[in-house]
């Protein structure tokens, strides 16, 4: 091994606040602090890091009061009529769906959609060794990109340069959310996070819930003006301009991305549907069975988070990591953070930041 | 080899990090967790080849079971739906009860097979499932030893 080319900088020298030489002190007696805190990804937490939300979910509000505001209206206006000219059944029915609505809505946004946590200063080394012994030196390296077999299928991997790894098949970087994400869908707006490996079935079951649920809401508000007045449209088209159509809408496409084993992204992107030529690509990862395929989705087994939210950081690397990768702006800048945290005992050949190296390959 | 030790804490204690071997996942059957059985090289005079593909092997028989579909992750993926998911919070689904027996294995096999000839497994839930580390330490109080030269000391000293 070569030895290291790299010169340690002393991490209390980069500080630029004044707060942190003044009080070295204090930074002993700190509490330890979470991993969570010095998550690099544009996230929220809440309650302690247990819940994580993205940094733009301006829109999360308004779905909830949408949902709230109809649902309430219909309880409040709706229900007394037809309890009273029909059954009981009808705001119990309204309730249960509506607590459904509410709480897939909730888990959908609160939970970790299957984030890749970034790799370590070591793996990244790793990577780029494996990189530049794998090109020769006569011609231009190859753009970073890995061809794997998946079922006898060729399939790209790409390297990600901000979480610094090759990204696994079906995973895609969120450029709102800043974070690599397991067999990404989309970034939902509506529910404020990214729709992920894991908590795709919470996002399916809150669309198939509200899709009833406007239905329901709509049909009893239909049936309240039929029995009030005689007048009215037919109920066919009725039901064909009311507003239940878009949550419906929605629910035929992601029934249709279920039941063939794909994401959003990949049928936006066309990536398996043999556009390529004469060569034969069809989805590797489906099951070629409808029922497989959305017992799979659906009700596979439930996979962990990988972001470890709630451990605890190292106290050598709590407070310096979290302010040096807050505060270096500029893209290159959390490439040289990554190598200011390597161990001292880790000498790795450097030629030059990886970042610098490869920006010609974006 | 020329590191002895007995026990983790000792290797913790004594031993330097040399430099850390990365085992990647193995794709070819899909998005499913698998580690490459493929022998680092680095690791060469360090493990006899048998034991460390016996211990992936054995790892990725565990993933299979975690992520297993069939009837048991049916009844909890529809039991989970009934109940809006709020099953979740006072239950552990049957892929956090394999991560600890997984957990569990990996320290059982630093313990007996890896301390001793100066390696130390990670799980890799602690590296978002991407890698198994190894990392290869060599005694400190072995004499004059650059890390460029460790590993043919090594060599030699078998």
């Amino acid at each position: 091994m070569k030895n290291c080319e790299y010169q340690q900088i002393d991490p209390r020298a980069l500080s630029a606040s004044p707060l942190s030489a003044q009080n070295p002190a204090e930074k002993k007696v700190q509490r330890p602090r979470r991993k969570w805190e010095a998550f690099p990804g544009k996230n929220r937490f809440f309650c302690d890091g247990r819940l994580i939300l993205a940094r733009q979910n301006g829109v999360l509000p308004l779905t909830l009061g949408l949902i709230v505001v109809t649902s309430g209206l219909f309880f409040a206006f709706d229900c007394p009529f037809l309890v009273e000219h029909l059954t009981v059944c009808i705001p119990m029915i309204g309730g249960v769906l509506f607590l459904f609505v509410v709480a897939s809505l909730l888990r959908t946004s609160f939970t970790d959609p299957g984030i890749l946590p970034r790799a370590t200063a070591d793996e990244a080394a790793d990577i780029e060794r494996q990189i530049d012994t794998s090109g020769s030196s006569t011609y231009r390296p190859p753009p970073r990109t890995k061809e794997i077999l998946i079922n006898q299928q060729v399939v790209k991997l790409k390297y990600c340069f901000t979480c610094k790894m090759f990204r696994p098949p079906r995973t895609s970087h969120c450029s709102l959310c800043d974070n690599c994400v397991e067999r990404f869908d989309h970034h939902c707006p509506w529910v404020g996070n990214c729709v992920g490996k894991r908590n795709y079935r919470y996002f399916y079951s809150f669309i198939i819930s509200l899709s009833f649920l406007t239905s329901f809401i709509f049909g009893c508000v239909i049936t309240h003006i039929t029995l009030r007045s005689q007048a009215g449209k037919g109920i066919v088209q009725a039901i064909q301009e009311s507003p239940a159509r878009y949550p419906l809408y929605s629910l035929c496409f992601h029934t249709y991305l279920v039941a063939s084993n794909l994401t959003t992204n990949e049928d936006i992107k066309g990536s398996w549907s043999g556009k390529r030529g004469a060569e034969e690509s069809g989805n590797p990862y489906t099951y070629s069975n409808i029922i497989t395929n959305c017992c799979v989705t659906l009700c596979g087994p439930m996979p962990p988070s990988l972001i470890d939210r709630r451990g605890f950081l190292p106290p050598d690397e709590a407070i310096p990591a979290a302010a040096r990768l807050r505060s270096l702006p500029g893209p290159e800048c959390p490439h040289v953070a990554v190598w200011l945290l390597a161990p001292p005992t880790l000498c790795v050949p450097l030629r030059q930041p990886p970042d610098l190296q490869f920006q010609s390959f974006d | 080899v020329s590191s002895k030790f007995h026990n983790l804490q000792e290797m913790q204690h004594t031993a330097s990090l040399v430099t850390k071997v990365f085992i990647q996942r193995d794709y070819s059957e899909g998005t499913v967790c698998r580690f490459q059985t493929k022998f680092p090289t680095e690791l060469d005079n360090r493990i006899e080849r048998a034991l460390l593909e016996q211990t992936v092997k054995t790892l990725n028989s565990y993933y299979v079971e975690a992520e297993k579909v069939g009837g048991q992750s049916y009844l909890e993926g529809c039991l989970a739906c009934a109940t809006a998911y709020i099953v979740f919070l006072c239950m552990e689904t049957r892929y956090e009860k394999v991560l600890k027996k997984i957990s569990g294995y990996i320290q059982e096999q630093n313990e007996k097979i890896y301390a001793p000839r100066g390696l130390l497994l990670t799980d890799p839930i602690e590296r978002g499932m991407r890698v198994l580390e190894i990392s290869v330490f060599e005694d400190r109080g072995s004499s004059g030893s650059s890390p460029s030269s460790s590993m043919s000391s090594c060599s030699t000293a078998r």
